[in-house]
């Protein structure tokens, strides 16, 4: 019984850092209709960001510095590499996206070096709930992505720059007609991406205070695993495939037989889901018109 | 024209049998009248031959069929695996030659191709980011399972280790391996199927609309690059003497990515052009660059990725490219005389497709008759 509690804690609270990433991913490519394979990578910059201002022994400038840096990237990013190919192939950005992914590990790795850091943010302790010792950051991650959650799904739906949003992911054209600034739009879900992707890391140091320049990369495909299985350009579809994808993780390393096989548990989750439902749990169906 | 149009595009087309052929002729006679090369030298080759085999076979499928395959390294790795394993168990019976080599090409091949149709039917249903971050998946799930073997099978997380060949001859081999495949590739990429998997790539629907079968042709061209992969992998367990599934990550598959889009997409000679060079300086850089300072190879690599990627597809660019671009270059310098005798083709003034409106102008003007022209007063000008 305290198992399955403490692991359903751990699964939600991976989940939702999951979810957090998911978040970043899946508005990105419902609004640019680009996978951005920078993205993980994004919350390894947040983590040596807050590396960085821990020196300064504030969490909270250190946390803030880390989102707006981040913020400041992702804009630089998305002018830089993405900008110039809107119209282009997919295929090409897709390859950009790789390379800009590839830059950002390797400028970490020169500047940081390969051996992994030590930073411990802020120590929240434990607490004893039913018998069961819960890590406090885990609950404060859980909190935190909820938060965000319903503060995005409210932005999106209620404000006219979330409403310009959905505008230019039902059609790009469209919006532009009806007077929507669409490079403007997508350079401010960029932005917001990369703020959850700062806030990402910040978690990941909650949960282990280890940062190496690959940081980002497995959590970032992991996070586009659960955007997919949750159906992308969906914002509850990225909370559910992140919950779904971090308690399959946190249960799989529990077993022993299977927790070796864990990645593999994951990936072949999303291959069979992408052969069932295309689309995801919650995403929609669109029929292709020529 | 014609026969001279012909004469160019075979020399285009074969230059690269001619290179590769005299390269493993030249180091074969070396090798026959008892000059011993250099074994830093036959690794070298032997990894550049495995290089060449990876590209041109990525190539097919990013190239020709337009979709990203970024687990290419898991098929080389199943190969790799499966190839090593066979070869391990007969070399008891039939030595380390030649024969061990090309059963354990077969098998590895053979299950290579295997995991390329398995890996190919979500490819039907998929396409774009799907399809990449599924092929991705794919080799992380390949890479965390044969990490995971026990020591018996496959040698788990130590690696599996193969019987040592004699080295002598293996590059030969392998080059021989780099002519079948560019064989099969061009001649593939020339035949009825690679123009309709080309068709695929520049409009789906198009395709299916003129009936090609996109389903049989999108899992042909998975399959072929994946068998060659495996071949490739089987040539990396000869070369290495272990096969440890940590070095076929996303990062292998990257780097063969590069090749392939550094020497133009859907451009085998620069495939392999680009293949040879870059394993050449990867090898030359692990002795300059060392410790932290390896990662600069990366970073270098990062930047003429995203270069070469919007060089050549940003529509901003477009007009930029069309005056400078390699082959009008060539044209400039090599300006042949005009020819009187040859009669001007009007369709080939137009660089891009008429629409039907200029169309429509373009024919009134023709046909309208003489007198009715100088009505107008457009007859004066014209």
């Amino acid at each position: 019984m305290e198992l399955i509690l403490s692991t359903l804690i751990n699964g939600l609270s991976l989940g939702g850092i999951y979810a957090m990433i998911a978040l970043g991913y899946t508005m990105v490519y419902g609004i640019a209709k680009m996978l951005n394979f920078a993205h993980g990578d994004i919350i390894m910059v947040g983590g040596y960001v807050i590396y960085v201002f821990m020196a300064t022994k504030n969490p909270l400038l250190a946390v803030a510095m880390a989102v707006i840096f981040c913020v400041c990237l992702g804009i630089l990013i998305e002018k830089v590499a993405y900008k110039p190919l809107r119209g282009a192939s997919p295929l090409a950005v897709l390859i950009t996206a790789i390379g800009v992914s590839y830059l950002l590990q390797s400028l970490a790795q020169i500047i940081f070096g390969s051996a992994n850091k030590m930073v411990t943010v802020y120590d929240f302790g434990s607490i004893s709930f039913l018998g069961v010792t819960v890590q406090v950051s885990a609950l404060v991650t859980l909190a935190c992505t909820i938060v965000v959650m319903i503060a995005l799904t409210l932005f999106v739906k209620c404000t006219r720059v979330g409403r310009a949003m959905i505008a230019v992911s039902e059609d790009k054209g469209a919006a532009q007609l009806m007077g929507i600034n669409v490079n403007g739009i997508i350079t401010i879900t960029f932005a917001i991406g990369s703020a959850l992707a700062a806030l990402a890391g910040l978690f990941y140091l909650l949960k282990a205070p280890t940062i190496s320049s690959t940081l980002g990369a497995m959590p970032g495909i992991k996070a586009f695993t659960a955007a997919v299985i949750g159906g992308i350009g969906s914002i509850p579809g990225a909370m559910l495939g992140g919950i779904l994808l971090g308690m399959v993780e946190c249960i799989s390393y529990k077993i022993t037989a299977i927790a070796p096989y864990t990645d593999a548990i994951e990936f072949s989750i999303l291959i069979i889901i992408l052969l069932v439902r295309p689309t995801g749990f919650l995403g929609k169906k669109r029929r292709e018109k020529v | 024209m014609m026969p001279n149009k012909l004469k160019k595009i075979k020399i285009k087309h074969y230059i690269n049998y001619v290179v590769i052929g005299i390269m493993t002729a030249v180091f074969a006679i070396i090798t026959l009248t008892g000059g011993r090369l250099d074994s830093s030298l036959l690794y070298l080759l032997e990894k550049i031959a495995i290089s060449i085999i990876l590209a041109v076979s990525l190539s097919l499928v990013v190239g020709f069929l337009g979709e990203l395959s970024l687990g290419h390294a898991g098929f080389m790795c199943v190969g790799a695996y499966l190839g090593g394993k066979v070869s391990a168990l007969l070399a008891d019976v039939l030595g380390t030659g030649f024969i061990n080599l090309l059963i354990s090409i077969v098998a590895g091949a053979a299950v290579a191709a295997i995991c390329g149709i398995i890996i190919g039917i979500p490819a039907l249903r998929l396409r774009g980011d799907y399809l990449a971050i599924v092929t991705l998946a794919f080799g992380e799930i390949v890479k965390s399972i044969f990490q995971n073997t026990s020591s018996e099978s496959f040698g788990g997380a130590l690696g599996l280790s193969t019987p040592r060949y004699d080295k002598k001859w293996l590059f030969i081999y392998a080059f021989l391996i780099v002519l079948l495949t560019l064989a099969v590739v061009q001649n593939f990429i020339r035949s009825k199927h690679g123009r309709a998997v080309t068709a695929i790539r520049d409009n789906e629907i198009a395709a299916r609309a003129t009936g090609i079968n996109v389903t049989k042709y999108k899992l042909l061209t998975f399959t072929l690059s994946a068998t060659f992969a495996g071949i490739a992998g089987v040539l990396y367990s000869f070369s290495n003497y272990t096969v440890q599934s940590v070095k076929f990550g996303y990062n292998y598959s990257i780097e063969i990515l590069v090749m392939v889009v550094l020497g133009g997409m859907g451009s085998i000679n620069g495939s392999i052009l680009v293949a040879a060079l870059i394993t050449f300086l990867n090898t030359k850089l692990a002795t300059i660059l060392t410790g932290d300072l390896a990662v600069l190879q990366n970073l270098i690599y990062a930047v003429i990725l995203i270069g070469i990627v919007i060089y050549n597809n940003a529509p901003a660019l477009k007009n930029f490219r069309n005056t400078y671009n390699f082959n009008a270059l060539m044209k400039k310098l090599f300006k042949r005389e005009d020819d009187p005798s040859r009669v001007g083709d009007d369709t080939a003034k137009w660089d891009v497709v008429p629409t039907k409106i200029e169309m429509n102008e373009v024919l009134s003007i023709d046909l309208v008759p003489q007198d009715m022209q100088d009505l107008t007063g457009k007859g004066g000008d014209k």
